[in-house]
């Protein structure tokens, strides 16, 4: 892996990036120990060690662009700037949370930063993206929109009609596979005919790439970058595949049966965030003072975040039967 | 008799059929190397072999249609669906298919399929992730759907989906797989289409299915302070469904209170008390009454997700109002 920079954002940009792989690291780090606590319930899928994939991607899109994804949501949500505390108070399931408590950890969302969910359907979010795209495409909008799926996704009927539609209408939206190489304790390769996922994408005629070095944010950004380009000249729809690793369980609940530890653990060295740091170190763009400072940093937010989620009511007893209707 | 978990039941059920007949296999997602989302085929694939024990895609609609038709083919299926709620993608399959294949062939080809899967809520998995939709299925002709509250009947009714030569849908209960009870050492089956007296009283009937049946019971113990001695009725299966067992306990208790997990509205309960009106009419001495889940799509925090699953206490209160 690379250790040059030939990022040409300014060392703000670079810092920021990495406070927000911090952020999401610790926000999961420390709703781990709450879900062990009972303050957190449910399923919590962790996105620890796929940072660079939700920054890399995030980072370039506009204000009015727009973002979907599945159940492993917390990375892309904080990616996107939503409310450190908002976010966490969802998990406790509180009323200040982003989606009023109601949806919890797998449903994540947050209009007004054009993030439209966390949907735990598999699959179920591809659709939504086309239609989204495709109000764009019919008031003339140039925003486009970023549908984040797994690897396990793209067998399912709906990745297919989501594909063949936002090719036939040239819909403006970025498909966005984490190729973390497992869904639940299945491999890619025992559920995958095509393996290599991104050559799935010539059938309908949708541009595709793999980007291999998925644990490299300047990598991700780059490939995000070409791909967000090509959408907004009006090509229609692109297909990025990004390689990452999922280093923790499914979910809290997964025993982890199906996997030995020592392939765990090349992965565990391409920790994205020490990557990052590395690199900035070496580039003399940061100082370890300046990294001490940012953890410290990042370490309040959360501890904030925790302590505005406790202290937090539950929604109330008539919040029940509201927002079924508009 | 041993004392097993409702599991493990359904494991030996499983194994008893893996071993009776190399024509059974197991399919579905994650049912092999990880063990089944509930665990209930930990270790099948090392003791059965990955011909047999098979992982599938995350693939509803191509996975239980392949079911089907190596069903029709002759072969004996097991699918399991995770959770009923991603059977919504199978459902085509399922309902089109499964269901109507015998029927519109005129009877050429029938289809044994057990299809798996788990329903309920109370895990705080929020509005996707926790519905009963079994009741739903009970609804289409040529289905059948089973829906054990114990081990005992699990295993019952395992054996008689396995020998059933058409779709069976198996339901079990996300939050009865930890609970234990008696099952008989020797060989039993229980058919479909038999309900069971899960406790015997004079005054009201409360008719439940899955996990509202121990619920039921624990309503029943609270009764008890009331000077309430209610009767239990397990449905077992909804499809068939025996009507006879809850209308002779109507016949005596002159009182009907039915209870579901899933929302009230439109739901199987309204079709066992419209059967109960047509049947027993004479015999109440009140309305028919239900107790469903809360209308609206599950909440996910705690509190509010408590509100939406009927209780004991929820039960004994509708009985209560018959008195
Ligand atoms: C239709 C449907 N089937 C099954 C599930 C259960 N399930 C949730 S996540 C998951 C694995 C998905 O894997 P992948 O798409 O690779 O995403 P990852 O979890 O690896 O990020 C499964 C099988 C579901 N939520 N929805
Ligand atoms: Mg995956």
């Amino acid at each position: 892996m690379s250790t040059s920079i030939d990022s040409t954002l300014p060392r703000s940009e670079l810092l920021t990036m990495l406070r927000t792989m911090k952020l999401i690291r610790r926000f999961e780090e420390r709703s781990a120990e709450h879900y062990g606590r009972g303050n957190i319930g449910g399923f919590l899928h962790l996105y620890i060690g796929e940072e660079a994939v939700a920054v890399g991607v995030i980072s370039p899109l506009r204000d009015d662009d727009k973002i979907v994804t599945h159940y492993r949501d917390h990375g892309h949500a904080l990616a996107r700037g939503m409310d450190t505390a908002a976010c966490m108070a969802e998990l406790f399931g509180k009323s200040t949370g982003v989606s009023g408590g109601k949806g919890g950890s797998m449903h994540f969302f947050d209009v007004e930063k054009g993030f439209m969910g966390g949907h735990a359907i598999v699959g179920g979010q591809l659709p939504l993206a086309v239609g989204l795209a495709f109000a764009n495409r019919y008031r003339g909008e140039d925003s486009l929109v970023v549908c984040f799926l797994g690897d396990g996704a793209v067998n399912e009927g709906e990745f297919h009609e989501s594909m063949n539609l936002a090719s036939l209408w040239n819909l403006p939206v970025l498909f966005l596979l984490e190729n973390n190489g497992f869904g639940m304790g299945t491999r890619v390769e025992r559920a995958s005919a095509q393996p290599v996922i991104h050559r799935l994408a010539d059938r309908h005629n949708v541009r595709s790439h793999r980007e291999e070095n998925g644990q490299d944010v300047f990598a991700v950004r780059e490939a995000a970058l070409d791909a967000i380009e090509y959408i907004r000249d009006g090509n229609g729809p692109y297909f990025l595949e990004v390689m990452t690793y999922r280093f923790r369980g499914h979910s809290m609940a997964d025993p982890i049966e199906y996997r030995q530890q020592h392939e765990v653990e090349p992965w565990l060295e391409l920790d994205p965030i020490k990557l990052l740091s590395d690199r900035l170190l070496a580039n003399d763009l940061t100082t370890a003072d300046e990294i001490n400072a940012i953890d410290e940093d990042v370490e309040n937010e959360v501890n904030e975040a925790i302590q505005f989620a406790l202290e937090s009511p539950f929604p109330k007893p008539d919040e029940l039967y509201s927002d079924i209707y508009a | 008799m041993a004392q097993l978990t409702y599991r493990d039941a359904i494991r030996a059920g499983l194994e008893e059929a893996l071993r009776s007949n190399p024509e059974v296999f197991i399919m579905g997602e994650d049912v092999g190397a990880y063990g089944g989302s509930y665990a209930v085929t930990k270790g099948f694939m090392e003791e059965y072999g990955e011909e047999r024990i098979i992982d599938t895609p995350i693939a509803e609609s191509g996975f239980v249609g392949t079911g089907i038709g190596a069903a029709i083919a002759g072969m004996s299926p097991i699918v399991e669906i995770m959770t009923i709620n991603f059977s919504l993608l199978a459902m085509d399959q399922i309902v089109h298919i499964a269901a109507k294949a015998r029927y519109m062939s005129g009877g050429q080809i029938s289809v044994p399929i057990v299809i798996r899967t788990v329903s309920g809520g109370g895990n705080m998995l929020a509005a996707t992730h926790s519905q009963s939709l079994e009741g739903w299925y009970a609804r289409v002709p040529g289905l059948k759907v089973v829906t054990p509250s114990n081990a005992a009947d699990a295993l019952g009714l395992l054996r008689s989906a396995v020998a059933d030569p058409n779709p069976v849908m198996f339901v079990e209960h996300s939050l009865l797989y930890g609970s234990r009870s008696e099952v008989p050492d020797e060989h039993y089956t229980i058919p479909f289409g038999s309900a069971r007296v899960a406790r015997s009283g004079a005054d009201v009937s409360i008719i439940a299915y899955l996990r509202r049946v121990p619920i039921s019971l624990q309503a029943a113990e609270l009764l008890e302070d009331d000077g309430i001695d209610a009767e239990v009725i397990d449905l077992r299966t909804l499809l068939p469904l025996d009507t006879q067992t809850f209308i002779d306990s109507v016949h005596k208790t002159n009182r009907a209170v039915v209870v579901e997990e899933t929302w009230e509205f439109g739901g199987f309960a309204g079709e066992v008390i419209a059967q109960i009106n047509e049947k027993a009419f004479d015999s109440l001495d009140g309305p028919a009454l239900r107790v469903g889940g809360a209308n609206v799509p599950t909440p996910y925090s705690r509190p509010l997700e408590l509100l939406t699953i009927p209780t004991p206490e929820m039960v004994a209160d509708k009985v209560r109002s018959l008195f």
